[in-house]
Order: C-alpha cells, then structure tokens, then sequence
C-alpha cells in the first residue's frame, strides 16, 4: 500500500488518554489548521473577522497565515491555532463490523454448508445516484483491490441492478427473486440525499414485511457502520472495503440469521 | 505536428479505416429514423419556447400530439407550420393552443400543403438567423477579448442553484477559467423533456435549461469583460434530451457540449438505437452553430483499468472523431477525451501518462482534445489530491493538450467549493507558465519507455477497432467491448422515442443546418 512504516500501535509516552487534543509537533500543543471561505473581500476587518472565527472554533492564539481576495466580495483564509478541547479517549464506543476475516475458499464452504445453498444478493445504486464504481467493484466478476467481487463466489448469486434504480422498482425486485441480502450504494451525497433516501428503503422494506426476511447493507464512500445501524440497516460499508469484507460479512450473518 | 513518438503512421490509417467504417453504419441507421428528442428540437429550432401550466415543456406536448395522431414518421415540421400558418399564432402560442387542444395538429391537405411547407421554411429560417447572430456574437468577443492561453482551463459548478452558480462562475473566471461548465441535476440525463424555467434546487448539480443557459450566459459575459478573455459556457448534450439540449446550446450561446456516440449507452444505460440516431442530429446542430464538442471516452477508465484499457479510449477518440467529421463538425471543434487515470503509485506512472497524452496529441493533431484529471484514485486525503493533480497539470503542459479540466483535491468528497476551485486555477497556472515550452524541449528516447507504450497502445486499438468494425457496432457494445459494460440493441431507456422515417419524412431545420454547415465549410478556421 501506500504507507512504508507498518510499526505496531502504540501508546505515546506521556499521554493521558481521558485529555487527548490535536498534536503538531509537542504532546497536548493542541496544533489545528483550518481553511475557509468567507462572503466579505479580504482586508483588515476581513483579517479580523476569520481570527475571531478561529476563537469561537475552540482555538487559541489563532494566527492568519494566508489571505486572498477572490473577487466579486469573497476572500480565502489559511489560519493555525492551538484547539482548547479534549476528548476522553477512554469513553468512546464505536460499533464496527464483528465478523471474522474469512478467506474465499472459507466462505463459499460456510454458506454451502451450513445454508445448504447459495444466498441471492440482489445490490443497486439507489434513487438518482448513477455512480456504480463502488456496487461494481463489490458485486462484479473482477473484483477490487486485487480481491474477486461476490459474482466470482460459489455461494453467492448476484443480481446487480446497476443505476438510478428506485426504492420501489428494488423492492418488488427483491419479491420477485427472493433475495436473501440487499445491498445498496450511494455515492452522490450532496445535501445528505442519500440519508433520506436510505432511511426511506428501510421504512418500505419494513412496511412490505420483509425486513425479518432480509440482511440490509449499504455501501459508499460516506457510509460509516454506525450511521448504517442508525439508519435501520444491519450493516454498513465505507471507502476502502473489499469484497471479501462483505462476503465474509453476509456469510457469517446469514449462518447466524438461520439460528 | 512535430513526430516525437515514432508512432507507426499504418496503424494509425488502419485506425481511422475501421472508425470510418463504424461511422458510415452509425450514420446509414440513423439516417432512417428519427426519435421524439429530435422532432422537438426541430420545434425549438423554429421558436418554441415555454411550458404548460404543469411546467411540462410545450415542444413535449407538441410532439406528444403529433405521436398520437401518428404524424411522426414523416416529421413534427410541416403539421406544426400548418397549424401556425392556419392559426396566425406565433410559434410558443400555436404549440400552447395544441397543448390545450384548441388548436388540431394535421398534416396539412393538399391543397395547402405549399404554403404549410412556405410557412415551415421561414420558422426554420428564422431559427438558423438566431444561430448565425450566436456564432458572430461569439466570434466578435474571441476577436475583442481573446481566449487566453492554451490549454483552455476549465472548471465545474455545481451549486443546484443557478444563481449560486453565477457567483461561482465569476470567482473562477477572475481566477483563470477560460471554460465554465454547470454540471446537470444527477439523472437529468434520464429524462425525456427538458425542464423549464430559471432553477435553484438540484442535486449533484443544476438543472440545464433555457432559462439557465440565458443567466450563465449573461454572468460569463460579465466576467468575460471584467477580465478580458472570453469566457465559455459548457454544459451536456447528452442523455435522452441530447437534440434538443444541442439546440438550446446554438441559440442561447453555449461554446462548449459534452456529446459522445457511446457514453449514454454505457454509462446511463440509454438505449443505443435512440442515442445514435439523436447524436447523428446533435452533432450536426453543434457543428452548424460552431460548438466545440467535448467526448467522453475517458470515462471507460473510471470502470476499467487505466492502464489495461488505455486503447479502448484511443479507439474510441477514432470512432467519435470519424462520426463527428462526416456530420460537418471541423477538428478544431472535436475535444476528444481522454483521462489521466492510473494509479499514481505504479512505477512509472507518470512515463505511461505521458505517452497516452502525447499519442493523442499527435495521432489528432488539430483537435484540441479535453483533457481529465486524476478522480479514481483521489482519496480525500486533499493534499496528496492537490499533488496528483499537479502531476497531472504538468503533464498536460508538457503534451499540448487543448481543454484541460481542473482537477480538484476535494474529488470524491463534494461538489468543489468556491477555494477548492481557485486553488486548483492557482496552481496549474503556476505550473502551465513555469513549463509552457517543456513540450518543444523534449524529445523522447527511441526505443525507450514512452516510445515503446504509445506504440503497444496504437497496436492494442487497431485490432479493437478492427474487430468492432468486423462485429458492428452494436454486436461490440453487445459484447462489452467498451468500459467491461454489455449492452443491447433493444434494452434501456428510450427506444419507444425512435420512429423509423416514412417516404415523405420532411425536416426544413435539417435543410438549414446543411446550408449552414456549407456556409461554414466555406470559411477558413
């Protein structure tokens, strides 16, 4: 990958992890950069206004470091400052994705054997969103990352609606075919539209009676597993995951489902 | 074009062969159809404008009508002018009487048949006097202000609201933008009318329609005047409504359209019979009112492998090129596509890239050819976003490339914000004038790395041409020749907009638009 230094975790000497704050180059220096816009030309008032900005930020001593006038009334700010808050490191649940990495081979022998069958995953980019680089690279014969996509698995059957498909047409989708596991992708997420239009597949699912009957996942570079749980799904995949994170994901659910 | 890639000039004729053999059965199919989109077209050609009480576009009412009254096949024109001529109406009222059925939509008997047709002829007239008023307006700001240096460097907006848009339009051009393009509302291309009216919600992008066309225009104006150097609109035509948007871009003074033979297909899942025959119409419109088109072959590499697929896109550049050239559109107007997509941590990423960009270069010497940044390998880490796209910058410079997009280190996480985009301007100007005669300084090692890529690459794009020209193409689209994605002839949307022409099939606009395409192969560009 990208990174030369593969070095374990671990703790930084020194450090309370109930007070933890930014880092730039000395423990609890608190060293933040922010950058912005703001709707006034720049000048001394300007200056002083993206400073003050800075303070109600939570930042001390903010200093200026870069302006520049945009024209047409706007300017744009570079400043650094010291941020006063603390987070306790030790408080902080996160839900994450439980299931054990399972290789290829391990998979299609736990959903063979245990389901007896291959489980139907029915996976779409949803309501305008036309990107399916992301619902491709899981669902696709080719795969990611150097990873087969869930089409290549034994114990999968795949049925990939592609784009701008929309919650209803999924639904009576999901009906006619009988799917096990729904898997949806949002890519566009101007103005949180992908949000409302999750929410909206989990409410429709519901309310068909179909959601017991289902595993619900959803995909994209955005999604976080906890804001999917949030949204009623039972899980959720962001940037970077790769097909076998899924597979390994939907084979383990299901076995557990069938208990 | 000076040769620095010792590129092998039989593949590339073999190349072109094939393309022109592609083009001629693209052509030879759409020349017996027309489709819904384009009929009302023809109707905004002839000056219908506005929508209904629902804000449901006149011209879709229009042809509506005539599809019912099974008047299509021989052509929306000559039952439309008759109805004008027989109303005394203007054309926007005529085709709002037909929405409100006061007014029938007939073929016109035959004993006025002539002046239906007289009638037809001077709105369609009147319509190519507007294109030719756009292209001199036009003209006199490029001979005013200029256009700047080349490559045109070219931003997006996309606020979702026009008027936000404006403001950003304005930012951009103060900081170096020669191209100003409104990304369309995510799935406008899907629709089958063009919305109406000035818009302020959209997502992904704003709505492209007249009234938007019209407030962009007026905003670049201004700030074509306020930095000396014109400044040129983009926007799509493309998806179901491609004729049409064409024609919006003729009248109302856009410079720039995206239009691709195959990215509908591909990418939007648009049936291929509809978007071929609509092409073959836009492509004429755009040539006529002097749009520079913009191709889309660089998308192929978002779904495939940069480096694996690289021919896929130079072949695709041959097809594009040989369809557009026999529509009447001139090199100088043809930015064909292509990308800088490959990972950027492969081994000598950048040797690669710049073999593909100078290839192009050199394989279309006269077109000015678009050229995209970095967005499949960005990652929201924005500055080594920032750097890729000036490996990116430098490489464009360096292979004098025409249209340059700017890449943005916040791809793949919003829509650009305002100092997204003037930090991107900042420095691709920076590097565009610390490199701007690398490109005459070099000359490439025979035999070496580029030399010995661009060559594979030409190889890799004759035999897939070859073999589209052998399968047709739509058997190569069948078989997912392009981008992995298999489409065929009868799937996606839009089929049920394309007619198969009847003898008698009248279309006055076409005969405009061969007057004006010989009036401009006339003149020297």
């Amino acid at each position: 990958m990208t990174t030369r230094d593969d070095s374990p975790a671990r703790a930084v000497s020194g450090l309370d992890l109930h007070a933890v704050g930014p880092y730039g180059d000395t423990l609890g220096d608190g060293i933040v950069q922010v950058s912005f816009s703001l709707p006034v030309p720049a000048g001394p008032e300007a200056r002083e206004a993206a400073r003050r900005l800075a303070v109600q930020m939570g930042l001390n001593e903010p200093q200026v470091y870069h302006e520049a006038d945009l024209g047409y009334g706007f300017s744009f700010w570079i400043l650094y400052g010291k941020c006063r808050h603390h987070v306790d490191v030790t408080r902080i649940v996160v839900p994450k994705i439980d299931t054990a990495p399972l290789s290829f081979e391990e998979i299609n022998a736990l959903v063979l054997e245990k389901a007896g069958r291959r489980l139907r995953i029915v996976g779409a980019c949803t309501g305008t969103d036309a990107h399916t680089v992301g619902i491709d690279a899981i669902l696709n014969m080719k795969g990611f990352a150097g990873e087969y996509g869930l089409e290549r698995y034994p114990a999968f059957e795949v049925i990939n609606l592609g784009s701008q498909v929309s919650n209803a047409t999924l639904l009576s989708k999901v009906r006619e075919t009988g799917a096990d596991a729904v898997l949806v992708s949002q890519v566009v997420t101007q103005k949180d539209v992908h949000l409302s239009n999750l929410a909206e597949w989990v409410d429709m699912v519901e309310a068909d009676g179909l959601r017991q009957d289902l595993l619900l996942l959803c995909g994209g570079p955005r999604i976080t597993h906890e804001v999917a749980l949030e949204l009623g799904f039972d899980a959720g995949f962001g940037a970077g995951t790769t097909p076998r994170q899924v597979a390994a994901w939907l084979a383990q659910k299901w076995v557990q489902h069938l208990r | 074009m000076e040769r620095k890639l010792d590129l092998d000039s039989g593949d590339i004729a073999r190349c072109r062969d094939a393309a022109g053999a592609i083009a001629d059965e693209v052509l030879g199919f759409a020349a017996n159809r027309t489709t819904v989109s384009i009929e009302r077209a023809v109707l905004r050609w002839m000056g219908v404008e506005g929508g209904d009480t629902d804000c449901i576009p006149l011209v879709n009412r229009v042809v509506d009508a005539a599809a019912a009254a099974g008047l299509l096949a021989r052509g929306v024109a000559l039952p439309f002018a008759s109805a004008v001529r027989a109303s005394g109406l203007t054309p926007s009222d005529a085709a709002r009487a037909i929405a409100e059925r006061r007014l029938s939509l007939v073929a016109p008997v035959a004993e006025f048949e002539d002046a239906a047709r007289a009638t037809a002829r001077s709105l369609a007239a009147a319509g190519s006097d507007r294109v030719r008023h756009t292209n001199r307006t036009r003209q006199r700001f490029l001979e005013r202000l200029g256009e700047g240096t080349r490559p045109l460097l070219y931003v997006i907006v996309a606020s979702g609201n026009i008027h936000e848009d404006t403001v950003q339009a304005k930012v951009c051009a103060r900081a170096g933008a020669q191209v100003v393009a409104v990304i369309r509302s995510t799935a406008q291309s899907l629709l089958d009318y063009i919305p109406e009216g000035a818009t302020t919600e959209g997502y992904g992008g704003t709505y492209a329609t007249q009234a938007n066309f019209r407030i962009m225009r007026d905003a670049l104006d201004e700030a074509s005047e306020d930095v000396g150097c014109y400044v040129r609109q983009c926007n799509y035509a493309s998806g179901l409504c491609m004729p049409e948007m064409a024609t919006l871009g003729a009248l109302e003074r856009l410079d720039v359209m995206l239009n691709d033979a195959l990215y509908g297909i591909l990418f939007r899942d648009i049936n291929m019979q509809r978007t071929l025959t609509d092409q073959a119409f836009s492509r004429k419109v755009s040539a006529a009112a002097g749009l520079i088109i913009n191709t889309g072959e660089d998308n192929y590499l978002t779904t495939s492998d940069a480096f694996d697929a690289a021919h896929t896109v130079l072949a695709s550049e041959f097809i594009n090129e040989q369809i557009a050239l026999r529509c009447g559109l001139k090199p100088s107007q043809l930015g064909l596509g292509h990308a800088m997509q490959m990972n950027p941590w492969r081994e000598d990423m950048f040797l690669y890239e710049v073999a593909q960009a100078r290839m192009a270069r050199e394989i279309f010497p006269d077109c000015p050819l678009k050229y995209m940044p970095p967005t499949k390998h960005m990652t929201g880490d924005i500055f080594r976003g920032h750097v890729q796209d000036a490996l990116f910058s430098l490489a464009s410079v360096m292979t004098g490339q025409g249209i340059h997009l700017l890449g943005m280190m916040t791809e793949a996480m919003h829509t650009p914000h305002i100092h997204d985009r003037t930090l991107a301007l900042e420095s691709t100007r920076m590097i565009a004038t610390a490199a701007r005669h690398l490109g005459d300084e070099i000359e490439f090692k025979p035999g070496g790395i580029i030399q010995t890529r661009a060559r594979v690459v030409l190889g890799n794009a004759v035999g897939l041409l070859e073999q589209v020209r052998d399968e047709g193409l739509f058997g190569a689209l069948a078989n997912g020749r392009f981008a992995d994605i298999r489409r065929t002839p009868e799937g996606g949307r839009g089929l049920e907009g394309v007619v198969v022409k009847e003898p008698g099939y009248w279309n006055p606009v076409e005969h405009e638009l061969d007057a004006l395409l010989a009036q401009r192969a006339a003149e020297v560009v």
